[in-house]
């Protein structure tokens, strides 16, 4: 007696089959089925894993590679007398901008650059004396604390240095 | 599974996909002794999505312009993840798609399939193996080496011999006078926006005549399947006895889907997998940088598929009796290629003298190729 479905020949499972488990009219055998069913397990998963392995290198070029980031925790921002008092200049920190300021009272202030509401860059306003930004109309003190419109956070806050005529920006070391 | 289902019959009930669907269920597709041919079209069309996936990719890190073009091959090549094999497998895909192209343009050329009434289809498929090699030769210049280079140099120079209207093609082809950094920026427009945008208008109209007109067969098996029509109609009898005498095996067909459809997917796997192992195993030199005042490397050869027409230049003299040689050259593969673009028009019955005429001008093309390629590539 052979099996319809494959040919080959029918091996009886009396009691699973008598089990009223499989509906009536059900085609081939229970191992018949179940041989078909690992076969298709079997080639099925090492399609979709060779899929994968496809997909895989793709993901990894969609990551952009990390940027060395070249600046170092130290910057000549500006020359002594490139501002004048109440005024501030945007100097470059590493591939980010950074806020030096001098208030009315002649005292430096280095302050990061780029809002932390949306990323916006920030500007010194000397009729407000404080720093602004322009998109969302965020306000933060000299010190770069948040003050009034949505930042969420301070601007990071530098160390000034005056050595001679450069004026030198360093990172905080935290620790 | 159900899920996939009960979506299915959400749209289905809104947009009655059964119908959209049926052109695509009743499809077959002849099987005979040259079936082997029907998958190199559903091929070509596979390495054309993998072009345009590697090529997505490969513009999210390149950057036209002569000091940037080369630098960013080299960082997607260096830098970038994966980046060698994306842009090996680009290059790779481009020649193997040029590679399945002519030889499903002289399969369809030696089974005759370009007869009526499937002229249309022909002309579709030349000009988008015409439009494949413009990608090809827009390609090439992309990564701004020294071979893409004086190629280009080569290539737009001969397009300025043409008499009349090549001076002001090669002008517009270049961006000026010389290849320079407006070549540059004009061959990757076309490269990524011009062509693709031609092409896929094209390949949805050819598609569209394959689908419309159904596959064709060999005219020796099509007159056999009309007769036995003929003869069922009229005399059932004699057409069974015909078919047992003759020992004629009757023309049979396979489902479009899911039959040939999954054939057709194993094929593009098994391409999927051959392009993966050159790509890895071959990974595409990028070479040395453009420099225009740098003399011409020794042995500057142009892409494998245009060193027949390379080679043919080469070797026709300066003068041809009055004519420039040049001209004499670049003339005839002119003629050649209009020609061969309505090849249909020459033998619409696909059969008779004319038809051995078609099947001579196949055979000589195709040696000839064959022939000049290999000599351009021994020749020093």
């Amino acid at each position: 007696m052979e099996n319809k479905d494959c040919g080959c020949p029918r091996r009886e499972n009396p009691d699973f089959l008598d089990s009223g488990l499989l509906p009536a009219g059900s085609p081939g055998t229970p191992f018949a089925s179940t041989r078909r069913r690992l076969i298709e397990i079997l080639l099925g998963s090492g399609f979709l894993a060779s899929i994968a392995s496809f997909l895989y290198p793709v993901a990894r070029y969609l990551v952009p590679p990390a940027v060395s980031d070249l600046g170092s925790d130290e910057v000549i921002a500006a020359k002594v007398g490139d501002l004048k008092p109440n005024s501030g200049k945007i100097f470059k920190f590493g591939s980010r901008p950074g806020l030096l300021l001098l208030n009315a009272e002649g005292e430096y202030k280095a302050l990061a650059g780029t809002c932390t509401h949306l990323s916006c860059t920030v500007q010194y306003r000397g009729d407000l004396q404080q720093v602004w930004c322009a998109c969302h109309n965020g306000i933060y003190g000299q010190d770069g604390r948040n003050i009034s419109g949505p930042p969420p956070r301070p601007l990071e806050s530098f160390q000034v240095v005056v050595r001679g005529q450069e004026i030198v920006v360093r990172r905080t070391m935290r620790a | 599974m159900k899920l996939i289902r009960s979506i299915y019959e959400w749209l289905d009930e809104r947009l009655d996909l059964g119908e959209l669907s049926a052109p695509l269920r009743h499809k077959t597709v002849p099987v005979h002794y040259h079936s082997v041919w029907y998958y190199l079209g559903g091929i070509t069309l596979f390495l054309f999505g993998v072009q345009v996936v590697t090529g997505i990719l490969l513009l999210l890190y390149y950057r036209p312009g002569v000091n940037e073009a080369f630098e960013s091959v080299q960082y997607i090549v260096t830098r970038v993840q994966f980046g060698w094999l994306i842009r090996s497998i680009h290059s790779w895909a481009a020649n193997l798609m040029v590679f399945t192209a002519f030889i499903h343009m002289f399969s369809v050329l030696f089974l005759r399939a370009y007869r009526r009434p499937r002229e249309m289809t022909w002309v579709s498929g030349m000009l988008l193996l015409f439009l494949t090699m413009g990608f090809g030769f827009s390609g090439y210049l992309l990564p701004w080496n020294e071979l893409a280079y004086f190629a280009t140099q080569v290539g737009t120079d001969i397009v300025g011999q043409v008499p009349v209207i090549g001076h002001p093609l090669m002008v517009f082809l270049r961006g000026g006078e010389d290849v320079s950094g407006a070549t540059l920026s004009r061959f990757f427009g076309f490269h990524v926006a011009v062509l693709p945008g031609i092409t896929v208008a094209l390949l949805a109209i050819h598609l569209f005549l394959i689908q419309r007109q159904g596959i064709s067969v060999p005219p020796g098996m099509e007159a056999a399947a009309n007769a036995l029509a003929y003869l069922r109609k009229h005399d059932p009898a004699a057409a069974e006895l015909w078919l047992q005498r003759a020992g004629f095996p009757e023309q049979r067909s396979m489902k479009f889907f899911p039959n040939f459809f999954l054939r057709e997917l194993m094929a593009w796997y098994v391409a999927l997998g051959v392009l993966g192992a050159l790509a890895a195993l071959f990974p595409w030199e990028l070479g040395t940088k453009a420099d225009p005042f740098a003399p011409a490397p020794a042995g500057i050869k142009p892409e494998w598929y245009f060193m027949f027409m390379f080679q043919t230049l080469k070797l026709i003299p300066a003068k041809v009796g009055p004519i420039d040689g040049e001209l004499l050259g670049i003339g005839l593969f002119g003629v050649a290629g209009g020609i061969w673009l309505l090849l249909p028009f020459l033998n619409l019955q696909g059969k008779g003298r004319r038809s051995q005429l078609v099947m001579g001008l196949g055979i000589f093309a195709l040696t000839y190729m064959i022939a000049m390629t290999i000599y351009g590539y021994l020749a020093k």
